[in-house]
Parts: C-alpha cells; sequence; structure tokens
C-alpha cells in the first residue's frame, strides 16, 4: 500500500495527546497549535477529508523542519516521518508557490544536491557568473537569502583550494575486519572534506578496508525530505548502484545516513529496485553506530578538551543514534564531554530549513547557541556538516567563537595521537 | 467545520450541543466575533489573533477528541494585561469565552465554543521568579508543569504534583483541573501546592486570590475548571526532592492478588510516594509502546515507591516487598539507580496514550472508589466487559482508589462508539454506588456533566451553581461546562438580586 493509501490509518494512530509538544521547535517557539506536530497532524487530517491545501495550511507544513523529534516523543508510535513526506509531495504536486518560493526552490535544489555546482559556487561572487539565474536572483532577492548560507560555509570551511581527493580505496591498518563503502555526501564533500578524510582514516585504524566509489553522487536526503520523491528516487538508484559491491555503507553525515535508511520505504513500489532498496537501507550504518557495533581495537590516545556534543535531529530521532557517539567520545582519554540543555530540540539546521525559513532558523540557532555557550564547553562536536554551520553561526552572532568538529575529527586526533592541536583552527 | 469533516474517534457520540460554525467567521455574520477580533489585532502582537477556519480548527478539542468545536477566535495573549482586556471585550460584547493551556484534558474542559473566543495561554511561560529561601516560585500560566521541576531539581527541589502528561501540561490547566499524579497519595493534589493565583475575573478585574482572611477563594478557584476566572499568575510551593527514593515493581498473577497487596501496605500505615497498578492489558500496550520490560504473563503489576529519610524508607521497603510475596507476587525487582527507576515508571507513565497501540480508538474513564471496594469493583467492570464484548484495560492510582479504565473500541465498526460510551458511564455508577465519585483528577467538563445528577442532588447542585453565578454572573466564562442544566444566574432558584439582608444589616461581610 503507498503511503497516500495509508495516510486514513497513520492519521488515526494520533490520539491528540500532546505528548509531542515540547520538544517540537515551532511549538518551542511559537506556542501555536497549528505549529504543533498535533496540529500539523490535524491539518493533514483536514485535507485527507476534503478540505483543500490552501495557502495557510501549506505554510504550517513548510514551517515543519522536519526534526522527527516528535516520532521521538510520541507514545502511540504515530508514523509523522511518513505523514509529512507524503503530505510535502501532495504539496509539490497540487499547490501553486508563488512565484518568488518558486524561484528560490528551482535554485536551492539546483544546486545543493549537486557536488560539481556546489563547488563552482565556492566564493559567493561566483554564484552570479555561473548558475546563469544572475537576472532572476537578482530581481528576487534570491542571493541575499542563499548567499548568507554559502557565506557561512565558506567562513567555517578550510581556505579555499581544491578539496583533498579520497582515493578510491583505503587499506585497513593491522588486521582487516571488515569491508566497509563510505558516502562522501555533497555538502560535506565539498566544504568538509576533512571531516571525510578523518573518516577513512579512523575506520582504517579500526581495520576496515574503505572503499569509496567514484560514481557517488547524492543521496538524495534534501529532494526526500521536501516532497521531491521523483528527484529522490532517482539519487536513490544511483546511490544503490554505486554501492553495489560493500557490505556496509558507512555515513558520517546525519541526513544522509537516514535518507539511505528510507530507500527501502521511498522504492518499495518500484518493481526493479524494492528489494536492493530495502538491502541497501539494512546495510547502512552511521559512523558511531558502525563503530561501536565493531568494537574499539585501535589505542585512544588523550585529547584534553572540553567539548559539547549536539544531536543532530536526522541522527538521534531519525535514527535513534544517542549513546553511539557519547560512548566513542567517552572512549577517549581527557576528553571531558558536556550534555547541551533541551537536547531534543533542534537547531534549526534542518536541511534546506535555514534557507526557506530563515527568520524562525535562525531563533533556534540563537536559542541553541545559548544552551551550547552555557556547558562553557570549548569545542562543539555534531555529526552533520549543517548543524556545525547553523550553531557556529549562532554562535558568532552572539560574539562567541567556538571551534567545530565532527565525531569523526575528535576521533581521528585520538588515535593518531595528535592531542587537541589539529581540532582547534589557531592551533591551541 | 472543515466541510465533510467528521469527527474521527466519535462516530455517534455525543457531539457538543453548540451549533455548528458555518458561516459564522470572516464573512460579516458574526458581527461581535469580528469586532472583537479587530480590538484583540490592535491590542496583541502580530501573530496573536487566529480567525482564519483551518487553523481555528486545530483547536476544537483537548486530549478527549470525542467533542469538538471550532472556537470563533483564538488569541493568543502574553501577559495578565492582555487576558484582562481580551475578557474585558469579551464582556462588552457579551461573547463567551474559554481559557485553554497544552489542550491535554481529558473531560472537553477546553471545549472552545464556535460563537465565543479561546484565550490560549501558551505563550504566557515565563517563570517569574524563584524564591529557594522561601520554597516558592511564580510563574506565568501556561508554564509547563515539568518545566518548573527542570528549574530548581539542581537546587535539591521540585513542583510535587505530578500528572502524567506533566511534560507538556501547563500550570493553569493543572491549577483549573486540580490535578493530581501518581504521587499525590503521599503529597497532595495542585491545591496543596498552590500558595496564591492573580486571576483575571469575569468582569476584566485582577485579583490576588490567597490565603488570607474570609472565604477561602483560593480553595474555591482551584479545580473549578476555568469557570470562575482565568488565572494569569501563580505561585507554587517547591518541594525539597526527598533524601532517598525506592521503587519497586511487583508482578501478580490477578488483579485481586495485587489489590489485596494495597490494602495491606496502606492497612500497615505506610504512606508510600506513590502506588500504582495495571492489568494484563496495559501492560500489553505499555509493552508495545515503550518496551518497559515488565514481567511476562502478569495479571497486574504494582509499582510502589517510598521516598524521605533513609533509615525509614529501608525499613518500610523491607516490609512493602514482604507484604508483596505474601500476597501473591511472583516477581518483584527493586531499581537499582535512577535508569531502572525511570524504565519502570515510563511503562505506567505512558499506558494511556500507550494504549492507541492495542486499540484504534479509546475512552480515558476516571472515577474514584474507596480503597477497599477495589476487588469488587473490579470484578465488576470485569463482568460488564465479558458481558458487553467491549476490552477495558486498568490502569489506576491505587493508593487512592483513583480508577483509569481505559475502554477500547474499533471507531470504524459502527455502533462501537456507543456501546463503549455506555460501558464507561455504568463503570461510573459503580463507583457511585461504592461511595465513591465521577472524576479523580480529569474533571468533570462537558463530558461528565451528564454524570452530575448520578452523584448530587438538584440542591447540591443548585448551590454550587450559585458560587458560580457569584463569580460570573453573565454566564460568560466557560460556560456549558460541570453543570448538566446550566441555567442563568438570574433564574437559580433562591438567588437574591439585592444584598443579603445580613449584609444589608451589617451583621455580615461580603468579600
Ligand atoms: C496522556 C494524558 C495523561 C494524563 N494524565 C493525567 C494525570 O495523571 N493526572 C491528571 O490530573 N490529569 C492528567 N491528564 C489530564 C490533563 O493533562 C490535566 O488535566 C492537565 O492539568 C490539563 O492541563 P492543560 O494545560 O492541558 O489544560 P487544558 O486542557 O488546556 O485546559 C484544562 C482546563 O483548564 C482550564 N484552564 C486552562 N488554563 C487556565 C487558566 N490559566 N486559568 C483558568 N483556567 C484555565 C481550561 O478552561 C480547561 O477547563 C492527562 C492527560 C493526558 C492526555
Ligand atoms: S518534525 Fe520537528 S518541526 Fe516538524 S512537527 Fe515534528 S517536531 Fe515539529
Ligand atoms: S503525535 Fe503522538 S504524541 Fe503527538 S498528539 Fe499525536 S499521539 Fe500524542
Amino acid at each position: 500500500m503507498s503511503a497516500s493509501e495509508d495516510m486514513p490509518d497513520l492519521l488515526g494512530d494520533c490520539v491528540h495527546c500532546g505528548f509531542c509538544l515540547p520538544t517540537c521547535p515551532t511549538y518551542v517557539l511559537w506556542g501555536e497549535e497549528m505549529d504543533s506536530p498535533r496540529g500539523r497532524i490535524h491539518l493533514m487530517d483536514q485535507h485527507e477529508r476534503g478540505a483543500p491545501l490552501g495557502p495557510e495550511m501549506v505554510r504550517h507544513f513548510d514551517q515543519c523542519l522536519g526534526c522527527m523529534a516528535c516520532v521521538s516523543s510520541c507514545p502511540s508510535g504515530v508514523q509523522y516521518d511518513r505523514l509529512i513526506e507524503t503530505t510535502r509531495a501532495r504539496v509539490e504536486e497540487h499547490h501553486d508557490r508563488p512565484l518568488g518560493e518558486k524561484a528560490l526552490r528551482a535554485l536551492v535544489f539546483g544546486l545543493f544536491p549537486y557536488r560539481r555546482r556546489l563547488r563552482a559556487l565556492r566564493g559567493p561572487l561566483r554564484l552570479y557568473q555561473r548558475t546563469g539565474l544572475d537576472r532572476a536572483v537578482r530581481r528576487t532577492g534570491l542571493l541575499e537569502r542563499v548567499s548568507p548560507s554559502l557565506a557561512a560555509m565558506e567562513r567555517l570551511a578550510p581556505p579555499l583550494g581544491p578539496a583533498p581527493r579520497l582515493p578510491e580505496r583505503v587499506a585497513a591498518r593491522g588486521g582487516r575486519r571488515a569491508t566497509v563503502g563510505m558516502l562522501t555526501g555533497c555538502v560535506q564533500g565539498e566544504f568538509f572534506p576533512g571531516v571525510n578524510t578523518a573518516t577513512a582514516r579512523v575506520l582504517a585504524l579500526e581495520g576496515c578496508d574503505v572503499v569509496i566509489p567514484r560514481g557517488q553522487g547524492c543521496c538524495g536526503a534534501l529532494s526526500l525530505h521536501s516532497g521531491r520523491a521523483g528527484e529522490a528516487a532517482a539519487f536513490a538508484r544511483r546511490t544503490i548502484d554505486a554501492f553495489r559491491d560493500v557490505d556496509v555503507i558507512v555515513v558520517n553525515a546525519a541526513g544522509c545516513g537516514s535518507s539511505m535508511k528510507e530507500y527501502g520505504e521511498l522504492l518499495k513500489d518500484d518493481p526493479v529496485w524494492a528489494a536492493r532498496a530495502a538491502a541497501l537501507s539494512d546495510r547502512t550504518r552511521d559512523l558511531a553506530e558502525f563503530l561501536v557495533e565493531l568494537g574499539p581495537r585501535a589505542e585512544r590516545h588523550p585529547v584534553p578538551a572540553t567539548v559539547a556534543y549536539h544531536d543532530a535531529c536526522h541522527l538521534a530521532h531519525a535514527q535513534g543514534v544517542r549513546s553511539q557517539p557519547r560512548a566513542l567520545l567517552a572512549q577517549i582519554p581527557e576528553l571531558t564531554v558536556r550534555e547541551i540543555k533541551d537536547p531534543d530540540v533542534c537547531c534549526g539546521s534542518a536541511g534546506t530549513y535555514n534557507l526557506f525559513q530563515p527568520e524562525a532558523a535562525s531563533e533556534l540557532g540563537d536559542r541553541k547557541a545559548a544552551s551550547v555557550r552555557e556547558t562553557r564547553a570549548e569545542l562543539l562536536v555534531a555529526a552533520n556538516p549543517g548543524c556545525s554551520l547553523q550553531i557556529a553561526t549562532a554562535l558568532r552572532r552572539q560574539g562567541t567563537e567556538m571551534a567545530v568538529a565532527h565525531t569523526a575529527q575528535v576521533l581521528d586526533a585520538s588515535l593518531r595521537g595528535l592531542g587537541r592541536g589539529p581540532l582547534f583552527a589557531d592551533g591551541s | 467545520m472543515i466541510p465533510g469533516r467528521r469527527p474521527r474517534s466519535d462516530a455517534g457520540a455525543p457531539v457538543t450541543a453548540d451549533p455548528p460554525a458555518d458561516g459564522v467567521k470572516g464573512d460579516g455574520m458574526n458581527a461581535p466575533l469580528d469586532r472583537l477580533a479587530e480590538r484583540f489585532a490592535a491590542l496583541l502582537p502580530p501573530g496573536g489573533v487566529i480567525t482564519d477556519p483551518v487553523r481555528l480548527a486545530t483547536y476544537e478539542c483537548d486530549g478527549l477528541t470525542t467533542h469538538r468545536a471550532s472556537p470563533g477566535v483564538v488569541v493568543l495573549p502574553e501577559s495578565a494585561e492582555h487576558v484582562a482586556a481580551i475578557v474585558r471585550a469579551c464582556v462588552e460584547e457579551n461573547v463567551p469565552y474559554v481559557a485553554r493551556g497544552s489542550g491535554t484534558g481529558l473531560s472537553g474542559g477546553a471545549l472552545p465554543r464556535t460563537d465565543g473566543v479561546l484565550i490560549v495561554t501558551a505563550r504566557m511561560r515565563r517563570i517569574l521568579e524563584i524564591d529557594l529561601p522561601n520554597q516558592r516560585a511564580v510563574v506565568e500560566p501556561g508554564v509547563i508543569n515539568l518545566d518548573v521541576t527542570r528549574a530548581v531539581r539542581a537546587n535539591g527541589y521540585y513542583f510535587a504534583p505530578d500528572p502524567s502528561s506533566q511534560q507538556i501540561c501547563s500550570v493553569g490547566g493543572n491549577v483549573a483541573e486540580n490535578s493530581g499524579g501518581a504521587h499525590c497519595l503521599k503529597y497532595g493534589f495542585t491545591a496543596h501546592h498552590v500558595l496564591s493565583c492573580e486571576v483575571v475575573t469575569p468582569d476584566g478585574d485582577v485579583v490576588e486570590l490567597g490565603s488570607g482572611p474570609g472565604y477561602d477563594l483560593l480553595g474555591v478557584f482551584v479545580g473549578a475548571e476555568g469557570t470562575l476566572g482565568i488565572t494569569t499568575k501563580i505561585t507554587v510551593k517547591l518541594t525539597r526532592v526527598p533524601e532517598t527514593v525506592q521503587t519497586l515493581l511487583a508482578a501478580f498473577p490477578s488483579i485481586e492478588t495485587g489489590g489485596t497487596a494495597v490494602s495491606k501496605i496502606i492497612g500497615m500505615g505506610v504512606v508510600p510516594a506513590a502506588i500504582e497498578m495495571m492489568d494484563a492489558l496495559a501492560i500489553e500496550a505499555a509493552e508495545a509502546a515503550v518496551n518497559c520490560g515488565y514481567p511476562a504473563d502478569a495479571g497486574a503489576v504494582l509499582v510502589v515507591e517510598l521516598d524521605g529519610p533513609e533509615a525509614e524508607v529501608a525499613h518500610q521497603f523491607a516490609a512493602v516487598e514482604r507484604l508483596c510475596r505474601e500476597a501473591g507476587a511472583f516477581e518483584v525487582r527493586v531499581a537499582a539507580d535512577d535508569a531502572e527507576r525511570a524504565l519502570i515508571w515510563k511503562g505506567r507513565k505512558s499506558a494511556f496514550a500507550a494504549v492507541g497501540r492495542i486499540s484504534p480508538a479509546y475512552l480515558v474513564q476516571d472515577g474514584v472508589i474507596p480503597r477497599t471496594a477495589l476487588p469488587e469493583v473490579l470484578a465488576s467492570i470485569d463482568a460488564l466487559s465479558a458481558a458487553s464484548g467491549v476490552r477495558v484495560a486498568n490502569v489506576f492510582h491505587a493508593g487512592d482508589g483513583n480508577l483509569h479504565p481505559l475502554v477500547l473500541f474499533d471507531d470504524a465498526v459502527e455502533g462501537a462508539a456507543d456501546r463503549a460510551e455506555d460501558v464507561s458511564g455504568k463503570i461510573l455508577d459503580l463507583c457511585v454506588e461504592h461511595g465513591g465519585s465521577i472524576t479523580g483528577e480529569h474533571g468533570v467538563g462537558v463530558d461528565k456533566a451528564r454524570y452530575m445528577p448520578r452523584m448530587f442532588t438538584d440542591t447540591d447542585l443548585d448551590t454550587m451553581q450559585m458560587v458560580r453565578c457569584g463569580f460570573d454572573p453573565a454566564g460568560l466564562c466557560n460556560p456549558g461546562k460541570i453543570f448538566p442544566t446550566p441555567r442563568l444566574c438570574g433564574e437559580v432558584p433562591g438567588v437574591r438580586k439585592g444584598p443579603h439582608p445580613l449584609v444589608a444589616q451589617g451583621k455580615a461581610e461580603l468579600f
């Protein structure tokens, strides 16, 4: 049965108890029923019973971050992830967006999932020159929307220059324990190449042969989580094909991991791909999840630092991976891990959210940044590039410069005995 | 209402008596509401007034979905002044209004009026003051119950009322419903933890109700289900975290054996912080929802928690464990740490919502019986269930005889909702027959107004209505709740229009 036919049943699971409200970022911000999971489910139900997908209704679906905190907090097992995906697809299909919104979406979806185009854009000025969108873009003020995000990425990314190219295969150190495929991701790969090299090294040091297929592209996460199922399916097929020869695919970006774990569901009605998609989903692991399953072998050297660990929504809520990254960090001598207040509430990054809903996103970023500051940690550790960007930007707005790192980079520093140096830009 | 909309889980169940809202909004048909909406828009920050039907409909019910009515206008005030101005405007236009906190009520207390204003406190959620030396905090009504505790826990304090919905219900809603929770047995209900309330009266005045000479107006206000005014600031008592807490889970072959254990424990003179019981069906649901790992094949489980000074708890705990085993417990688990305690509680606290996993729809009932009648009443509920074919899961605060039968039904089956409603009503009859009450903590609201006459005489009800009229003569503050036959205050028999003779003679004072 397709998700669309399931809709009445899925909606019926909600008993209207409200337990999902306090961790919903938009409810936290505005305190409005229609911007809570319970309210959005109610709106979906109204639509299911014949109310049109008007602009009022669509606005509240658009304002949903897709953070899935509501899935974690719902005692009745409501599958909000499926509900919102189906709803978003319906919105894309039936709702006529205003021109400006359309143009912005075209720009974003024509840009972010494509690594080569992203590369062409490093340096916001080139945006004008290369995309051919310049006039349309200027007219609608889109650049002002997109460029802060690009600018933020630029600021956080290492100085311009070619991102180091990973070899197609990295050999295990010591005895080989596993052979794993590695997804390099688009935003991650382009703007945070250091995360991918760290991931490959950590895996190799833990005894894994790492296969990094050249043919891989975007996993489709952005499209999938924005109701562009057709586009997502195409990305999914390509990814499945790229990783056909490995037993496990290790993913270090939370958003990508969660979408790959959904391939089975996404392609279940595709007679040719359904089985392969389900198999790929089963073989997908987040890096931390995989390392804990594998068990530590390489020696952990001290990293004397105090870090705050941030739960990326697509890791904690969508994949249920909370304890593993903490366990990995806890194994590192002299590293202190601090918890951030309200860990369940999204930082506002949420894929494309900071592009489409900039105000709400920055308010959420400010809240998260304030909680991060309260920890008095010196380094922010997160497993999603979007979160790191978002929080670091918000921290800077508040006048705090804080180093950010991916779990993989902290492990890399520890396994290689490099101490804290590589994690802090100024080398302190 | 939305065209073609059919309430989901109430096929055939009584819907609100309010007229449908069609044509009321936005088209000039309801001038007072339109005028009010305009005034509110001028009063409140942007986004503080909701008037379009699609958004309004999301407020059509609280945690009880069998009663639905789309509000005429929704307002989201941010201060007591806002609330007072809103109430005064409603009075001027003679439009009814209803307060709503987080909308988790289970008796339809926050059911809106299609011809009225819904005043939502979700944006009044500041903790205004924390005064640890005097063990009190001052909060706005929209503050979430658990957030009070979270703000002071590090200092060794907490807010004692702990409804299962504490992660989301508002303190204002707790005050209105006089909510309790698992730990009420020892620590009491919300009423015991509220020191004073700032209230916007139905006249639009802002007054402080606290302890002091004269009538116990605070006592009347707490638990009045939002019919006597809207509280805008609440001073709550903070309780010291006990020195030690011990929790055990005991599995019994049957509800009766579990009930015996409860009687013995209380009979021994121990006042546990909590004694909670769940039957097999409720256990099944909780297991499906949160994998709480309760012993398999249990006919009932008992969760007993003791707290207080170390030595006292250790002594009593041993006795409780022994009594459970003597009563027939086949497994007793003692929580070794906070994580294990949390797991034990998780099953219990998720039980209501979790029933959604084993049944398409259900009714949560709330009744009270004398503790000693527990085995008898439970047996009668069983018989009722068997005779009607309607499944009933039982979850209850066993220590004080507060039952929460969950009546399961499939809303897709015609007539199922009616049968469930019928069984649910008969359970209340059982409670009243055994000298109990039709509600322990969820309130009367709209849902149970019709059962009030089963417990109270006409004279009782008239007297209560007189109190209500004293506060709200115009009958605009959450009308249609609690009382089966609301009356205009002027018509209530025996109500004098002029001052009471004793007051007139200066022999008594009117507060
Ligand atoms: C899963 C679940 C479990 C629950 N468990 C418990 C439990 O263990 N114990 C328990 O007692 N209850 C329980 N409840 C019921 C409910 O959570 C409580 O009644 C709670 O106090 C309601 O708070 P609220 O903020 O949601 O109020 P709402 O539902 O919004 O309103 C409840 C009533 O309060 C009035 N009101 C709200 N704010 C104000 C105000 N500022 N001034 C005056 N009146 C106001 C409303 O008009 C209405 O009559 C449970 C509910 C659910 C869904
Ligand atoms: S996905 Fe996140 S933003 Fe959307 S309704 Fe759920 S909790 Fe709220
Ligand atoms: S989604 Fe789940 S938690 Fe939220 S109101 Fe519905 S049943 Fe309750």
